[in-house]
This record gives C-alpha cells, sequence and structure tokens, in this order.
C-alpha cells in the first residue's frame, strides 16, 4: 500500500478515534478538571524557549479530503513541519461540530500549539477557549480574521475575505465589467459571501448595499457535480445576458464556467480564486482574465514555524497582526513562473 | 409474484377500466408531476422552453438518468447502492489516471476502468447476497472506501487531488465523439449523453418487461422467499443489478472524465441520493418490488427541469433543495396510496 493511501486510511482511523473520545469526554465530569490541573502545573502560555525540544501541532481545517485548495494547505503545514522536526497532525471536518471535537480531540492529546480554520468562528469558540485554558497556543487559519484576537489567538494566517474580494471587484471593472455573476460553491460559507460582497462594491456598489444587485448576482453550485455546475452557469447567462462578468471562488468551478461562458456564446470575462493546472492553461489562452492565489501553502507553513518560534524563542509575529497570504494575481504575464510549481501540490 | 405483475400494470381482474389500469402504474404520479412542472416553468420564463433551454435541462438530466434508470433496477431488486455516486469518480480517475500516468491509449484506460466498475459491483453483490446484511450497510462502506481510495491514490501518484490531461491521449478524438459530442438543434447543443440515457432507459424497460430477468429482478425484490422457492436465482440476480449500477456508473464516469478531461478526486459525493431521489420520484418502492424504468427517467428529468428552471426564472438556487425535498415526499406519498389502493383491489 502507498504513503497516500495509507494516510487516508490512518485518517480515518484518527477521525473515529478522535470522534469518539471527543464525545465520551464532554460526558465525563471529571474531564475539565483534570484539564485545568494541567494547565495550572505546566504553565506553558510562557514559552519553554528549548530549541531542541520536539513539537506536535495540530492542524484543524474545514476542508474536505481531496479539496485541491486545502490539500496544499497540508502539504504546506506538513513541509514546515519536516523542515523544523515538528510533527503535524492534520485533521479535517467540514461540519462546524465536527471541527469543534477535533480540537477537543487535539487539546486532550495535549499538543503543543492549534491551527485552525474557522468558517463558523461561534460554534469553534468554546473548543479554542478550551484549548488556550490547557494552554495551547492557537494561531487562526484562513477563515475567521475578525474574531481571531478576540479568541486570544497568537496571530490570524490568512487573506480578508472581503478586502480580497473588493480587490478582485475593482479589477473586473478595470477590464470593463459591469455585471457580474458571482458563483458560490459552498452554502453556508461566510468568507465566500463575503468575497462576493466584496466583489460588488470593488464594482461600484453602494456599500450600503442597496444597488449589489444592480452590479452583481450572485447563485449557488454544487462543487460536487462540475458538469452540472457548467450546464447551470451556461443557463445563468442566456437567461441574463447583462452579465458581462463571471467571478468563481474555486478552481474547478473556474473550468466549469470557463466551458459554459462558450456554450453559452456569452462574452462575460471570467476570474477565479485559487488555481489548478487547468486555470493555468485558461489564463494562458486568454479564457480566465486572472485567478487571485491566495498562496494557501503560506496558512499552513507560516503558521507552523509562527508557533513553533513562539514555543522555542517566545516571538510573536507582528505583534499578533493578522498575516496576510494574498492576494497574488496570477494573469497572462506572470502564469508561466507559477504553474510548474503547481504540479508539486504546493500552488 | 402478485406484487411483481400488478406493478407493471397488469390488471390482476378483467375488465378494469383503463383509467384503474392507469392510476395504478408506478410512474404516474412522475409523469402528472413532469407535466406540470414543465408548464409552470414555460410560463415563468421563455428560456425554458427554448432550444438552448432543453438542451441544458437534458444534459442535467441525462447523466442523472443513466443513473437513476440503473439504480432503479437495483432497488426495484430490493437493494441501495450508496457507491454509486463515489464510483462515477473512481471511475473517471482510473481511466485519467492510466492515460496520465501511463500514457495508455484512452479506450485502453477506459477498457480497464469498466473491468474495475464491474468488480466492484461484484464485490457489492457477493458481500451483500452472502451476508444477508442490509445493502444500506454494505454499500455504505464501499462508498466510504472508494472516497478514500480516490483522495488517497491520486493524491500518491500525482501529488496533487486533480488528473488532467485526458485530452492528450491517443484516441481522445474519437472518444470524445463517441461520449461527449454535441450536435446544434437550433440555439441549444445537445449532448450526446442524451442519447445514451435514452439507450439506457429503453434498453432496461425491455429487460424489465419481456425477459425473464426482468421477472426476476420483481421477484427478487418483492417476495425473495417465494421467488426462491420457485427456483428464481435471487442471488446471482441481485449481484447482476449491482454489477449494473457499477457500469452505469463506469458510464457517467467515462462521459464525465471525457467531457470535462480532467477530474477532481472528491467529486461524486451526495451523488448517489439525487439517483435514489430520481428512482422514486419516478415511482420505485423503497422496499423493492414495484418501481420502472421510465419512472425513473422521468424523475430525472423532473430533477433536471427544476435544477436548471429555478436558474431560468432568475430565483434564488438556494431554495432547490426545498423543491426537490417537497416532491420527493409528494412522490412517496402518491407511492403509497398507489400500493395501497393495489393491495385493496388485489382478491389475494
Amino acid at each position: 500500500m502507498g504513503r497516500g493511501a495509507w494516510l487516508a486510511l490512518t485518517a480515518a482511523i484518527a477521525l473515529i478515534l478522535c470522534g469518539c473520545t471527543a464525545g465520551s469526554r464532554s460526558e465525563d465530569s471529571a474531564g475539565p478538571v483534570v484539564e485545568s490541573s494541567r494547565a495550572t502545573e505546566t504553565p506553558t502560555a510562557t514559552p519553554l524557549g528549548d530549541p531542541d525540544r520536539l513539537l506536535t501541532f495540530a492542524v484543524v481545517t474545514h476542508g474536505t479530503a481531496g479539496d485541491s485548495f486545502w490539500d496544499v494547505v497540508k502539504t504546506g503545514a506538513e513541509d514546515a513541519g519536516a523542515a523544523d522536526n515538528i510533527e503535524i497532525d492534520y485533521q479535517a471536518d467540514p461540519e462546524p461540530g465536527g471541527q469543534a471535537q477535533l480540537i477537543d480531540a487535539a487539546t486532550s492529546s495535549q499538543v503543543d500549539g492549534l491551527i485552525v480554520s474557522m468558517p463558523d468562528p461561534d460554534a469553534l469558540q468554546e473548543s479554542i477557549a478550551r484549548a488556550e485554558a490547557a494552554g495551547i497556543p492557537v494561531v487562526t487559519i484562513d477563515a475567521g480574521e475578525e474574531r481571531s484576537a478576540e479568541f486570544g489567538a497568537l496571530t490570524h494566517v490568512g487573506q480578508s475575505a472581503a478586502s480580497v474580494g473588493e480587490g478582485a471587484g475593482v479589477r473586473l471593472r478595470e477590464a470593463g465589467v459591469t455585471k457580474l455573476l458571482c458563483v458560490i460553491h459552498e452554502a453556508g460559507n461566510v468568507s465566500l459571501e463575503e468575497r462576493c460582497q466584496g466583489a460588488a462594491l470593488g464594482l461600484g456598489a453602494n456599500p450600503s448595499g442597496g444597488d449589489v444587485e444592480d452590479v452583481m448576482h450572485t447563485m449557488r453550485v454544487n462543487a460536487s457535480n462540475i458538469a452540472v455546475t457548467e450546464t447551470t452557469i451556461a443557463s445563468e447567462l442566456r437567461t441574463d445576458p447583462e452579465i458581462d462578468g463571471v467571478l468563481t471562488l474555486n478552481p474547478a468551478v473556474a473550468d466549469a464556467a470557463a466551458a459554459a461562458i462558450e456554450a453559452a456564446g456569452s462574452a462575460a470575462m471570467l476570474a477565479t480564486f485559487d488555481l489548478n493546472a487547468d486555470v493555468f492553461q485558461s489564463i494562458r489562452n486568454g479564457q480566465i482574465l486572472f485567478a487571485v492565489d491566495q498562496q494557501q501553502y503560506l496558512q499552513g507553513y507560516l503558521p507552523v514555524v509562527f508557533l513553533a518560534l513562539y514555543a522555542r524563542n517566545g516571538n510573536v509575529v507582528g505583534g499578533g497582526q493578522p498575516v496576510p497570504t494574498g492576494p497574488r494575481y496570477i494573469t497572462v504575464e506572470n502564469v508561466d513562473s507559477v504553474e510548474d510549481l503547481a504540479s508539486n501540490g504546493t500552488r | 409474484m402478485t406484487a411483481a405483475t400488478s406493478a407493471r400494470g397488469v390488471p390482476l381482474t378483467p375488465g378494469r377500466s383503463p383509467l384503474v389500469r392507469a392510476l395504478s402504474r408506478p410512474e404516474l404520479g412522475s409523469v402528472i408531476g413532469a407535466v406540470i412542472i414543465a408548464a409552470f416553468f414555460a410560463t415563468q420564463t421563455a428560456e425554458f422552453a427554448s432550444s438552448a433551454g432543453i438542451a441544458n435541462v437534458l444534459d442535467v438530466t441525462a447523466t442523472l438518468g443513466i443513473m437513476a434508470v440503473a439504480v432503479a433496477l437495483l432497488m426495484i431488486g430490493g437493494e441501495f447502492d450508496l457507491s454509486a455516486g463515489v464510483l462515477t469518480a473512481s471511475t473517471g480517475l482510473v481511466t485519467a489516471l492510466l492515460v496520465d500516468q501511463l500514457g495508455v491509449n484512452i479506450w485502453e484506460g477506459i477498457a480497464w476502468s469498466l473491468l474495475f466498475a464491474l468488480a466492484v459491483g461484484f464485490l457489492n453483490g457477493i458481500l451483500v447476497t452472502r451476508t444477508r446484511l442490509p445493502s444500506f450497510i454494505v454499500t455504505l462502506g464501499t462508498f466510504l472506501a472508494l472516497q478514500g481510495i480516490n483522495v488517497g491514490v491520486t493524491k500518491h501518484l500525482t501529488d496533487t487531488v486533480q488528473v488532467g490531461g485526458v485530452d492528450e491521449a491517443q484516441g481522445y478524438g474519437a472518444a470524445r465523439a463517441v461520449f461527449a459530442s454535441t450536435a446544434t438543434i437550433g440555439d441549444g447543443q445537445f449532448r450526446v449523453a442524451i442519447l445514451w440515457w435514452i439507450g439506457v432507459a429503453v434498453v432496461a424497460t425491455l429487460l424489465l418487461i419481456r425477459t425473464k430477468f426482468g421477472n426476476w429482478i420483481f421477484a427478487s425484490g418483492g417476495a425473495p422467499t417465494s421467488a426462491r422457492s420457485v427456483g428464481v436465482p435471487v442471488g446471482r440476480t441481485k449481484i447482476l443489478l449491482f454489477m449494473t449500477t457499477a457500469t452505469a456508473a463506469w458510464l457517467v464516469g467515462t462521459i464525465s472524465v471525457v467531457r470535462l478531461t480532467s477530474v477532481q478526486a472528491n467529486v461524486g459525493l451526495g451523488e448517489e441520493f439525487n439517483y435514489i431521489i430520481a428512482a422514486v420520484i419516478g415511482g420505485c418502492l423503497l422496499t423493492g418490488g414495484a418501481g420502472s424504468a421510465i419512472g425513473a427517467s422521468i424523475g430525472a428529468l423532473i430533477y433536471g427541469m427544476t435544477q436548471q428552471g429555478i436558474v431560468f426564472a432568475q430565483w434564488d438556487t438556494d431554495w432547490f433543495p426545498l423543491f426537490l425535498g417537497g416532491m420527493l415526499l409528494a412522490a412517496v406519498l402518491i407511492n403509497t396510496v398507489v400500493v395501497r389502493r393495489r393491495a385493496e383491489d388485489s382478491p389475494g
């Protein structure tokens, strides 16, 4: 059995085990007491400062297995861990409840640092507080920047969805787009909504939100069926010929949108968030105007480095200010320099 | 065998009026529903009934329909296959990986992919018939296993979770003509998958109505114990049905990989429920023994019309699952009424 298959298998087993531990722990009234006594014994809030100490960090995200974006985040964390002699335990659950349980499990196993993405901050608040009470430093990544400091995280590594969306909107307006179709592929993911709202502002919508509908229309698609996504976008373009721009938030959906624009005979310009091989191809042949690269490899890599520096040397980068990993705009001018790296699974 | 004969609308007592006979057909509710939905969206938006609109609706319907027909046969035979959705991704991945990693001719990749699908179907069938475990659990197991294999193997071989480059394979042009070509009628581009769907539905209908194997399917799902006692090979029938859904998944996976020229390892998840939904809307009973391939096709058509109709009508697509849920409940209620009436009519 190959390494990938083993990873998948052990991850699956670990997930099951973690789920059980977390579940049984919440029923166990002795749990929190044990935990708080540990917190007083080892005041890990002050770093140990031992440069040779073997560290274990848990990464808990909301990505699904096989998602190209999160796969790169995972690779980033693992590469940083390998470079710095740190054990990385990557876990993910797209459901907020499951994510909270994974954080609880990481807390129980007394990891030295916790890296969490927060698409639904409220749902994770209690679990993150519990981890911090146990003396585990937390870095938030990707989604949840606005609540990160409030939750006591060391820092946030990611990109603000609203401002990046706005940046994309401005670029689209400069290219001549007047009415945008913003395609959302995960229902209920707040940061995707924020990207679309940001794009509407960038296109010149009134911030009070009154005329957002004039410049932007959002639609939901199911990214697990790309063929249907393509057809649905084509239907939308045919129905509303005023749409002259499409913004997708996922590279697989971008491929579908490129095909849909062609099928519908639309002249709409296309831009996307995030990259894959087909997106590079489409940028080169002009079907995609630009891709907003979050450089999510950094969202995996940097938190590991930050937490290691904190644990070993007491450093807090930027005094806890959010660290933006993007955006980097990939256009026809710079696509060649990035493309080779994507096949390594790091872009 | 009573359930079998009545499910196919054969009159149990001579002289029943055509209306009563029609009311006991399993796909009746879905036909009425399809007509109402088509009429409704046609009045809401001109796009819906245009050539392009119909092409889009049928595009969604075709691949769903192929799966729904196969899943309907299996459900008539009294079993479920939850692994069918993820298998559409697995088969596409097998083809894409062979083409991309080993540089084989695409037809060779497609052939190996079919073998893989048949093996998965056979495994599902053997596990269900030998262990007598509910197929819900067994195929949930294969579903999860395939999901893990899809991501794990793809990541291991390519370092990413996406396989592309299918269009650079030898023989791609011919494969595209067979699996993913389009025909332009008016301003609509009709996909060849629609022909595959119609072909699958016709073959499945003939199989159910005209052949001994069709009788075996109804008997295996409707009354397995009596079926066994009159010599129906229930186990073999069910294994063949699982291999049929797997073959359908291979067909859909192949259509998809040839059309999109790449596969992402996590696609297909959750699609298995759409197949079951389409089959149930089309009149399949969850308890087995009743249903039809035509009904499942109409169920898929209802799904496609509603999904695209909401877009054409410029409604918020957030509401689509609500409509789907409403239609599923309505279909199940109508099916229950039909079954009850049939039971009351039946002399035995």
